[in-house]
């Protein structure tokens, strides 16, 4: 399964499904990471975490932790 | 009767920009029941009778964080008349997903779409018509820096909640989802309120924990609804709160692809991308974030030729409650030809006390409108996405390193600065820890015990500093193990909103509300505990009668500190010094350096002492060895801070069983690491003897780094 955190910095995913559960998952899911959602990872932060995105054309900052819930292709 | 209209939007979409405009002076700024979240509400400019309340800056009414819960009991307990919807129009995608929310409770609702200068510029255009057709309600351009389109807004909305005219809600769930909601309202309308039917049904349908407790069905009902989501889940091949938000966020997509027109290229990169390039650039983003602290510590507290903050408090030590305030009081008193001890009452004890106090105002108001400028800007968000990953593994946030670092100069802003943490656990452990960092109060006790007994060596200074910073670390570490703290896993899912120009009102806004703030807590407890400790120390028993005493030695204030010393003796304070220690203690609360003036008072020294309290060094030296002397220092360091920052933890923490919670945490974790550097270091260097307390404080380091390495409670072991 290839999530958001294996997404190449300068590259663009489409989500597939979101996993786990509870309120980060919700937080993600309100912020506007839904099926079929276009994220590009803009950068990671200078020491390594957390990653930079943009979504919904704006920018959004999410752990790596997290962002390996969130399934991609 | 008065109109209720409820201000709500996402954060930074310039709701409060807007509030301000909105309500003026006119404002009333307090806490929600229970939870540090801002409340404000203010009348509206222009009417009479109607009330604007603003709304915590949300995202989503999903019920985790306390702001979202705070709004939704708000909006369905208060009933406001209309809610008035702030969106911004460069991110109107994420900003319309709220009002999806907010138009299911069935309400008048009026959206103004915020920053339409900005769209404007960037060459996008929003069809306000098909915008409104889609959502149901009526959109009002506007935008709330430049002061355009709020009149008409404002009209809209009062109109619509006098009439409470309200249009149809937009038709966001389709096919199998609207089946089931509809399925659900019908199995539930007599059981809620029938205004809110379409809100409790989609709550209910995402097993909302919350809501499903308020409406409390029969279990055959309950089992009803569930086996419709359950139905509703397997067509779609999804959880129900995943479909809920997914259709939501379908039907804006189609809305947006119709009335939004974008110029350019789809990832075009903005003014604050480009920005972004520089600020939290790999190599650049750390140099730059220690250059604006600087900058601005330099600015506040420094002692530069351009450090106005320094130079303003200089000015009220020296010259305003230095000569002017006390010339005034005196000429007053002396001339009502008041008594002796009325006139030490307030020359002694409140003038100076409270003088002491409102001498460090201008420093505040500088950093605090630093760092509003600083929050207004967008660069806060900017300093969580640097440096998360270093401060997170201590319990504390990335923006945890704002107040830390304003609290090297004062505590008190320090703690205040914590506000814009937005995790509540993550604020709350900020809160308990800021105190810790040695501030510019704490430097002339460190200098005391430097010069007379250490011979002035650099470590000292640079150890206390350490000692700071691993006090903040290892507190973070304990307390995120705790049940309390790790109850909720708090998201660090942040926007990085754009940077804009500081709006003066809203940094002159909150530097005034932070000012304000310190000079009332200065004017209440700090004036209250002034006048408590003057009398303890100007007053006790002379072969059993009591008077007035000019000795500090037969104070009552020395009689505490003689009958409570022994509570210090495993701290190694013994002997003649104990008492003076305590009592030192005991003043240092009014503000930390009132430690050393104390000393000086203590031995009799007669005459002006210098800050660090060099005429008294010999003295100090004959009654500390070195660890005694670095135990006392410890404690004070780490123990409860002054009464001011007392007063900021109260304010942050909105409870007393928290504020409580904390000083004692405070007291009792300078009190260990005291005990246990005495006793340890004590007995090699042979200033301690072997007793029962090493072995007390052995047991003591031994649960001390228990209770670090612990694994700690975690609410539900996924993994």
């Amino acid at each position: 399964m290839k999530t958001l955190k294996d997404v190449k910095v300068g590259d663009t995913a489409t989500v597939v499904k979101l996993h786990g559960e509870g309120p980060v998952r919700r937080r993600i899911m309100d912020m506007g990471i839904t099926k079929r959602v276009e994220i590009k990872v803009r950068k990671v932060a200078p020491l390594g975490d957390p990653m930079e995105l943009t979504v919904r054309g704006y920018q959004l900052t999410l752990r790596k932790a997290d962002a390996e819930m969130i399934e991609v292709e | 009767m008065s109109i209720k209209i409820a201000l709500a939007g996402n954060p930074n979409c310039g709701k409060t920009s807007l509030f301000n405009v909105l309500t003026g002076s006119n404002q009333y700024v307090g806490n929600w029941p229970g939870v540090t979240v801002e409340k404000k509400e203010g009348g509206l400019k222009g009417y009479e009778d109607v009330i604007i309340q603003d709304l915590p800056g949300i995202y989503s009414l999903s019920p985790y964080s306390p702001e979202e819960v705070v709004t939704r009991t708000y909006l369905v307990n208060q009933h406001p008349d209309a809610i008035l919807n702030i969106i911004d129009g460069t991110n109107i995608e994420r900003n319309l997903y709220l009002t999806t929310q907010l138009l299911d409770l069935g309400y008048p609702v009026v959206i103004a779409v915020n920053m339409m200068d900005l769209v404007r510029k960037n060459g996008d255009n929003i069809d306000i018509e098909k915008l409104s057709k889609a959502m149901g309600c009526p959109v009002v351009e506007i935008s709330a820096l430049k002061n355009e389109g709020i009149d008409a807004a404002v009209e809209k909305v009062v109109e619509l909640a006098k009439n409470h005219t309200h249009g149809d809600a937009p038709h966001v769930f389709k096919g199998s989802v609207e089946h089931a909601l509809a399925h659900i309202e019908e199995s539930i309308e007599n059981s809620v309120d029938k205004t809110y039917l379409r809100w409790y049904a989609i709550k209910l349908f995402e097993r909302d924990e919350i809501v499903q407790q308020e409406v409390n069905l029969p279990a055959d009902v309950m089992a009803h609804v569930e086996q419709h989501i359950r139905d509703c889940e397997a067509e779609m091949d999804d959880d129900a709160e995943s479909i809920v938000a997914d259709s939501r966020y379908s039907y804006i997509s189609d809305v947006c692809s119709r009335a939004v027109k974008k110029s350019g290229e789809k990832h075009r990169v903005t003014l604050s991308g480009k920005i972004d390039k520089i600020v939290t650039n790999r190599v650049l983003a750390l140099p730059i974030f220690a250059g604006v602290m600087f900058l601005m510590y330099a600015i506040a507290m420094g002692g530069y030729s351009f450090s106005i903050g320094t130079m303003g408090t200089d000015w009220a030590n020296d010259v305003l409650f230095g000569q002017w305030v006390p010339t005034l009081f005196d000429s007053i008193l002396t001339s009502l030809g008041v008594s002796g001890w009325l006139y030490g009452l307030v020359m002694d004890g409140i003038v100076a006390g409270v003088g002491a106090v409102l001498g460090f105002v201008p420093q505040i108001l500088v950093l605090s409108f630093l760092l509003s400028i600083l929050e207004d800007v967008g660069y806060m968000s900017r300093v969580a996405f640097i440096m998360d990953r270093i401060l997170r593994k201590f319990g504390l946030s990335g923006k945890s390193i704002i107040p830390m670092l304003v609290a090297t100069g004062c505590g008190v802003p320090g703690i205040l600065a914590s506000r814009t943490i937005e995790q509540e656990n993550d604020r709350k452990i900020t809160v308990m820890t800021t105190g810790f960092i040695p501030c510019g109060a704490k430097m002339p006790i460190i200098g005391l015990f430097a010069g007379a007994v250490f011979g002035n060596s650099p470590l000292v200074a640079t150890s206390a500093f350490f000692i700071g910073v691993m006090a903040v670390v290892i507190s973070g570490v304990i307390l995120k193990k705790f049940k309390a703290f790790a109850g909720k896993p708090a998201p660090f899912v942040m926007e990085l909103p754009e940077y804009h120009l500081p709006s003066a009102r809203n940094v002159l806004r909150s530097t005034y509300d932070r000012g304000m703030d310190f000079v009332k807590r200065a004017t209440t407890i700090v004036l209250l505990s002034s006048i408590v400790l003057w009398f303890l120390q100007g007053y006790g028993f002379v072969d059993g009668a009591f008077m007035a005493v000019e000795d500090p030695n037969v104070s009552l204030l020395a009689a505490i500190g003689k009958a409570i010393a022994w509570i210090f003796y495993p701290l190694g304070w013994a002997g003649e010094m104990a008492w003076k220690a305590t009592i030192a203690t005991f003043t240092g609360l009014i503000a930390k350096e009132q430690v050393v003036s104390t000393f000086g008072t203590l031995y009799n020294f007669a005459g002006e002492l210098s800050e660090a309290g060099d005429e008294i060094w010999a003295m100090v030296a004959a009654d500390f060895g070195p660890v005694r002397a670095y135990s006392f220092m410890i404690f004070q360091l780490l123990c409860a801070p002054c009464f001011a920052a007392m007063g900021a933890i109260r304010r942050e923490m909105g409870n007393m069983k928290w504020t409580v919670g904390t000083i004692a945490y405070m007291c009792g974790f300078a009190y260990v690491i005291s005990m246990i550097v005495y006793q340890l270091a004590g007995l090699m260097l042979g200033e301690a003897t072997l007793s029962v307390f090493t072995f007390i404080a052995v047991a003591a380091l031994i649960a001390l780094i228990y209770l670090v390495c612990r694994k700690g409670y975690s609410p539900e072991d996924k993994k």
